[in-house]
């Protein structure tokens, strides 16, 4: 428990929070007290963000806080008017919104933005205000900020964005500051440069923090108390290090032992070294060759052509593993496509099992086609709404015309097998299923004509840690049963250490470092992989 | 902005070119002969030959078009057929009216349905949006002839607050010029009210659930300030596109209103020069209701573009 002096800044009690009616939150007790910093973890639906948009009371259409109380230094504001509320919101509580991208009003400038807050609290007007957010924008680190605070959101970068967020919830100098995954949008190497920024300003004015978080190395990293959720409760409260370090509630460990950056620094590869050695497998040629891939676009009203993807070769040997990492921007996404022959590659070109993806034709190309399949990352955009399990499952099936209604039929519950999901689901609806459970059909569609390379394209970057788990467990059980071959699209470092053997480091379109895991992970080459390594939060609290 | 504006202008001459063409050839193809309708059922063909010479109509139609169109760029519309008036002199007189009309209509939509919109959205679920709602119902499926006619019934010759037909010129005296245009405006003006009602409600909706509207709720502004300025302002860029979609409707739209009401205005001499086969005048009219067309639309894009910073015109921007 904290060494909380007389009074905590923000004290919940008991507090209860209902949709329509249906309670959500079951009795949170939780302080913060002056100058700490404490961190709200759990999977998505824990309630760790309903308990953050409680305290400035501004719950979503249809929430209301049912039972309990919020004080804030002590003033009981749990039903406070909207007078109060509007003193609370930005003059003593800050907020630090999540997405980037959707959280500036796209119609104003930057500028008037950060002003606003100032203006609406009587901190400062007119030309003082316009001065003081030109300030603040300097002090989130935006460079050029006079020039830049006339601009609007839509010139600026999400990091950029974030640090304008931040310039806002820090505008009225507040002395708690709701941070609600305020940089899982983002890269990590942004992430970490932002949230570094973010903990110089607050240090410096020594401003409370109620971080709410995913992720268990950015909550270990960042705060001084983690505070787990699960299911609406909190299951477990203590110091950052030793909580993670040494877990007493069942579900924190399960969370400890699925994190990524854990996983990282304790079980090395852990699904790469189950593999005996693969490459010495009947020394079979790579299933897939890229040889000097590269895509340009031309931008419109630019002269120069845009270079996505510079001079890319690798290869990925039968039945392991080529992970493909980079930030937004790198190219990773269009090399996976190239390989699929969604895109044409202005010049290289890639081979699957011997076959030219790009000019192969008709049964040829049909051919090349089955032997590799996609998974793609959002499986609630990338399943038809409209179709059953059991229809999408077995469209690859219709489409290549494979075995009569029966044997198709028999063949989709095979595959539910091979994914760990109840036969029974084969009925059911996209929606009806969980994001780990949609994820799972897609791999089952994606398994469904025996392919012989799966490319997955942040195929677990939308899932909670303990799903995203579970996920790469199958994708490895799968590799060593059917003999799959996987490449491997991620952001995420971490990811990567456990699932892959090689590892393709992209940055603005060029590869700037390839080897396999070991090798990158124990003596990278290059800074820019060095600076990856290094963003990976969390990753000295567990070595 | 040069060259966006530059290249407006000239996709517009090639619009205006295509309008003129396709009324020329489409009036001269309609059954029925301007000649026969001056000269009367009775006349003998020596006359009809007669009337059609004098009025130009025995030239091969390129060589017609072609002095339409000379006569068009000295700025002379001809003379109708029908009448012997001067074409620019029936426009000078009826589209005043029809401009004030409109002007009076869509100020009524906007103003009616932006209001019912947002306190539709503001106030959801309860009475306001109920009420908004049922009014789109009404407006956007009772045609305009109907409600005219019971408008007429009810508050012109039952109630007596308004006067039943008949117009004064705004120019001359506005106050009792807009008193008469009071029940047509409105009757023109419903179903655009609908339709700006039903969109801002939507875009409003949309927009209040942003999380940009949240995090300005977090920034602790007042709740008036985060309607209009966050909230309104993105709505509005949605509202404006339709706006202007649903003018162009308001032209056809003045035809029948400005039947129902006896107005001598640019609709009612479209009405008529088709009846008469007025070749001058119904391509007159198709000509200035495209011009219309176009600079509506150019200037609710340049509108738009000042709304919506995003798409700053002449790609200054990112």
């Amino acid at each position: 428990m904290p060494s909380a002096a007389s009074t905590p800044l923000l004290r919940i009690t008991d507090l209860e929070v209902s949709y329509h009616g249906t309670p959500v939150l079951h009795g949170i007790d939780l302080t913060v007290a002056e100058g700490e910093r404490v961190a709200l973890v759990g999977e998505s639906g824990s309630g760790k963000s309903t308990t953050a948009a409680a305290v400035i009371d501004l719950l979503p259409a249809g929430g209301a806080v049912t039972r309990g109380r919020i004080e804030y230094r002590g003033d009981d504001v749990t039903h406070a008017d909207d007078k109060r509320m509007r003193r609370l919101r930005g003059r003593q509580v800050g907020l630090v919104p999540q997405d980037p991208m959707s959280n500036l009003n796209p119609a104003t400038r930057v500028g008037k933005q950060i002003a606003e807050t100032l203006v609406a609290h009587g901190v400062a007007s007119g030309r003082e205000a316009r001065k003081r957010a030109v300030e603040l924008m300097g002090e989130a680190g935006i460079p050029d900020a006079d020039k830049r605070s006339k601009q609007y959101p839509h010139e600026f970068s999400g990091g950029m964005r974030q640090r304008v967020l931040i310039a806002i919830a820090l505008a009225c100098e507040p002395d708690l500051l709701v941070a609600d995954e305020p940089t899982s949008a983002l890269d990590v190497t942004v992430q970490r440069r932002i949230l570094d920024h973010l903990e110089t300003l607050r240090s410096r004015r020594g401003t409370s923090m109620l971080l709410v978080t995913h992720d268990l190395g950015l909550a270990a990293d960042r705060a001084d108390r983690v505070v787990v959720m699960q299911h609406g409760r909190i299951v477990e409260d203590g110091p950052a290090h030793e909580l993670l370090r040494d877990p007493q509630h069942e579900y924190t460990r399960r969370l400890v032992a699925a994190a990524p950056s854990v996983s990282t620094a304790t079980r090395t590869g852990a699904v790469a070294t189950s593999d005996e050695d693969p490459q010495q497998d009947k020394g079979l040629e790579p299933i897939l060759v890229a040889e000097h891939l590269t895509k340009e676009y031309s931008v419109r009203g630019r002269r120069e052509r845009l270079t996505a993807v510079d001079d890319v070769s690798f290869a990925v040997r039968a039945g392991t593993t080529t992970a493909v990492v980079g930030e937004s921007g790198s190219g990773k996404t269009t090399v996976a496509r190239m390989v699929l022959g969604l895109e044409t590659p202005t010049s290289g070109e890639v081979r699957v099992a011997g076959e030219h993806v790009a000019t192969a034709k008709g049964a040829q190309r049909r051919a090349i086609r089955r032997a590799m399949q996609p998974v793609f990352q959002d499986p609630y955009a990338s399943l038809n709404p409209m179709f059953t399990v059991e229809h999408i499952v077995d469209e690859p099936l219709r489409v290549f015309d494979v075995g009569d209604r029966r044997s198709r039929r028999a063949r989709v519950a095979e595959l539910l097998d091979h994914v760990a999901l109840p036969r029974d689901l084969a009925q059911r609806h996209p929606n009806e299923l969980s994001g780990g459970q949609r994820q799972r059909v897609a791999i089952a569609r994606a398994l469904a004509l025996d392919p012989r390379l799966v490319v997955c394209d942040e195929a677990v970057s939308a899932l909670d840690v303990l799903v995203q788990d579970q996920i790469l467990t199958l994708l490895g059980d799968l590799q060593r049963d059917l003999g799959l071959s996987y490449l491997f699209i991620t952001h995420d470092l971490a990811v990567v250490r456990l699932v892959a053997h090689d590892v393709l480091v992209m940055q603005q379109g060029k590869v700037v470092e390839a080897g396999t895991v070991d090798d990158v992970f124990e003596r990278p080459g290059s800074d820019y992989t060095r600076e990856l390594l290094a963003a990976i939060p969390g990753a000295d609290v567990f070595t | 902005m040069a060259t966006y504006l530059l290249n407006r202008l000239w996709q517009s001459l090639a619009t205006l070119f295509l309008a003129s063409v396709v009324v020329f050839v489409g009036v001269r193809a309609l059954p029925g002969d301007p000649a026969l309708a001056l000269a009367g059922e009775e006349a003998d063909p020596a006359t009809l030959a007669a009337v059609r010479a004098d009025l130009g109509l025995d030239q091969p139609l390129v060589a017609q078009y072609g002095a339409f169109v000379k006569n068009l760029l000295q700025g002379d519309l001809g003379t109708s057929i029908a009448t012997g008036v001067p074409v620019t002199d029936l426009i000078a007189t009826t589209l005043p009216v029809t401009l004030w009309l409109s002007l009076y209509a869509v100020t009524i939509a906007i103003v009616v349905g932006i209001g019912a919109g947002v306190a539709a959205a503001v106030h959801r679920g309860r009475w306001p949006e109920w009420f908004a709602n049922g009014f789109t119902l009404v407006g956007l499926s009772v045609p305009s002839f109907w409600l005219g006619i019971l408008a007429i019934l009810y508050l012109a010759v039952g109630l007596r607050w308004f006067p039943a037909s008949g117009y004064v010129a705004v120019s001359e005296e506005p106050l009792r010029g807009l008193y008469y245009l009071t029940l047509p405006a409105v009757v023109l003006g419903t179903a655009l009210a609908a339709v700006v009602m039903r969109q801002t409600r939507s875009s409003m909706l949309d927009t209040l659930s942003a999380d940009y509207v949240r995090t300005a709720r977090a920034k602790g502004l007042r709740n008036r300030h985060v309607l209009t300025r966050f909230a309104l302002r993105n709505s509005l860029i949605v509202v404006v596109t339709i706006i202007g979609l649903q003018l162009g409707g308001l032209v056809s739209g003045a035809v029948v209103t400005e039947r129902i009401f006896g107005l001598p205005g640019f609709g009612k001499l479209t009405l008529d020069s088709v009846f008469t086969r007025d070749y001058p005048v119904i391509q007159a009219v198709v000509i200035i209701t495209t011009f219309a067309y176009i600079v509506i639309n150019l200037a609710i894009d340049l509108l738009y573009s000042l709304i919506n910073p995003r798409i700053r015109v002449g790609g200054s921007t990112r």
